[in-house]
């Protein structure tokens, strides 16, 4: 099973764009990290820009319409998020706590969809689905 | 309760490896490791429920073995008191026990756990033995849970757990890692385990289910630790990226009835392309390190082949056949041969495969093996020989154990008979 962790900062929904963690914050993630990778449960992560660099795009009656960040209305946002691979929710959930997280931070870890999850209408629809990103095999 | 023993067990899957690794640095018996680390787990379940989970289950493990791995080291030495050993010569060792202990536990190291893999994984145990005791020992899967990945019962499990145990115990196999002469073969040893248990659930040998994913997972798990602790081995790489390319065929390759689809009848798209994507860098992490020329390094090679096709017809089979050429001059293997034939096949028409399979159908290491019937079968329907097409297609299908192949060779006998009239 994969479970995606994702990480919700405190304030960092309306953090500077140019904020950064401090070097002793990554120093104990980089340790966190490593000890996924040693375990062999690590299978990608990454860190994002905060949203006060992003945009929302919203639809309405088939309009879409786009806001730049920050959100005023945002009340929390992601940060960066961990892919795993293990056994159990609850393996899942043990990795999680042993992230080096702050106070009133959180991470919300969710299950990743497989096909066979779906119900078989669902993979129907999904089959012969061509335009895949396919740079990895285009690359070698 | 349910609740919190699914925790425990979450749990003791992410510390057991390390709990073990820790203890037989002080014990230097991997079953009696086990066996110390096995108590802290009963403890543990006694007390978790009643007295709720510790803040640090980990560091609450790690304790619980060290107290009892102290009681077990003192019970050996009463042994010894009784051959007349001073008391205070015996405190002083005692002392001196404790304290390796607790600094072997307080940090493990990564050696630590490459040397239990090496030693879960050494020649003098039997391939059956190496499996299990590396599922056990390496994945922290329960016997119960490794007799069900294999369809064997239990209690045969169980006891080819103890008799490994007992065999690495017999020989005093050192809890070390392989001198420089030797560190190769037992590298190789390692990992022929685990594509063991990668293929056990890639092609499920028996039984009904065609794939049986969590252990190719166990193995893909395993494959990534080896790859962090032996970072300098281009196998360990090569047999990685293998695993990756191959298993990133997973959803295609079966269908929505659960029935076996072949590389050439699958959907592309439904190809893990991240899974990809890390198979081909595992890849060229081997060949940066010189070992492109390696077993797995070739195999993942010939993988990433078909990965690069976005069609069937549009795969390299030229270029395969080069690989396999190459993968013969390292290890000649007739299977790998058989393979080779079928990329001839592609490449030059069912003739000139026909012609290769031929030449290896005296080989005695192919009688029985279900793929040679299976594949002079395909052939020879190319070629519109569809009455001993159909003899070698039911050969075939008396050879396997597995339902999901008998399946897929069954369509291929409907195939035959529609064609004939």
């Amino acid at each position: 099973m994969r479970f995606m962790m994702i990480v919700i900062p405190k304030g960092y929904e309306s953090a500077a764009p140019d904020a950064v963690p401090s070097a002793e914050a990554v120093a104990k993630m980089m340790e966190y990290n490593k000890s996924l990778q040693k375990a062999g449960v690590l299978l990608a992560l990454d860190g994002l820009f905060p949203p006060s660099t992003g945009a929302r795009i919203s639809y309405s009656e088939g309009k879409a319409t786009v806001t730049d960040g920050p959100f005023a209305e945002a009340k929390e946002a992601i940060g960066g998020y961990w892919i795993i691979q293990v056994r159990s929710r609850e393996e899942a959930i043990e990795w999680a706590k042993r992230a080096p997280m702050s106070n009133n931070e959180i991470i919300e870890v969710r299950q990743i969809h497989e096909m066979g999850d779906f119900p078989e209408d669902v993979q129907q629809a999904a089959e012969g689905f061509e335009s895949l990103p396919n740079s990895a095999a285009a690359k070698a | 309760m349910r609740d919190i023993h699914r925790t425990i067990e979450a749990v003791w899957k992410i510390e057991s490896t390390r709990l073990i690794a820790g203890i037989a640095r002080v014990t230097r018996d991997i079953g009696i490791a086990e066996e110390l680390a096995q108590d802290a787990l009963v403890a543990a379940l006694e007390q978790w429920p009643e007295e709720g989970i510790p803040e640090n289950p980990a560091a609450w493990l790690m304790t619980a073995a060290k107290r009892r791995a102290i009681d077990y080291l003192r019970r050996g030495q009463m042994l010894e008191r009784k051959h007349g050993e001073i008391a205070r010569e015996l405190e002083f060792q005692q002392q001196r026990l404790a304290d390796a202990l607790d600094q072997s536990l307080d940090q493990v190291i990564d050696d630590d756990v490459l040397r239990l893999i090496f030693t879960a994984c050494h020649p003098v145990l039997t391939v059956e033995g190496r499996i299990a005791l590396t599922l056990r020992l390496i994945c922290g899967l329960t016997t119960a849970e490794i007799a069900r990945a294999f369809l064997v019962p239990e209690k045969t499990l169980g006891q080819r757990i103890f008799r490994a145990k007992k065999t690495l115990s017999e020989a005093h196999v050192p809890f070390e890692t392989p001198r420089e002469d030797e560190l190769h073969r037992r590298v190789e040893s390692v990992l022929s385990v685990v594509y063991l248990i990668f293929n056990e659930g890639y092609t499920a040998t028996s039984g009904e289910e065609w794939m049986r994913t969590t252990l190719c997972d166990d193995a893909l798990r395993l494959g990534r630790m080896l790859v962090q602790l032996l970072p300098g081995e281009p196998e360990v790489h090569g047999l990685l990226a293998l695993m990756e390319l191959q298993a990133s065929r997973t959803a295609a390759r079966r269908g929505r009835k659960g029935e076996a689809v072949l590389l050439p009848d699958q959907d592309r798209s439904l190809w893990d392309y991240a899974q990809i994507q890390r198979g081909m860098a595992a890849l060229e992490q081997a060949q940066r390190l010189g070992g492109g020329a390696g077993n797995y390094a070739l195999q993942a090679a010939i993988a990433a082949c078909h990965t690069r096709a976005r069609t069937a017809a549009e795969t390299d089979w030229e270029r395969i056949i080069l690989l396999y050429d190459a993968l013969l001059q390292i290890s000649p293997s007739p299977i790998v041969a058989l393979n080779r034939a079928v990329a001839v096949g592609m490449a030059q028409g069912p003739s000139a495969g026909l012609d290769a399979v031929d030449r290896l159908a005296a080989d005695a290491a192919l009688v029985g093996y279900h793929l040679l019937p299976s594949v002079r079968g395909d052939l020879l329907m190319k070629l519109g020989r569809f009455t001993e097409a159909h003899e070698e297609i039911q050969r075939a299908i008396a050879m396997t154990q597995n339902l999901r192949e008998q399946e897929l060779l069954m369509e291929r006998l409907k195939q035959i008979e529609k064609a004939t009239f």
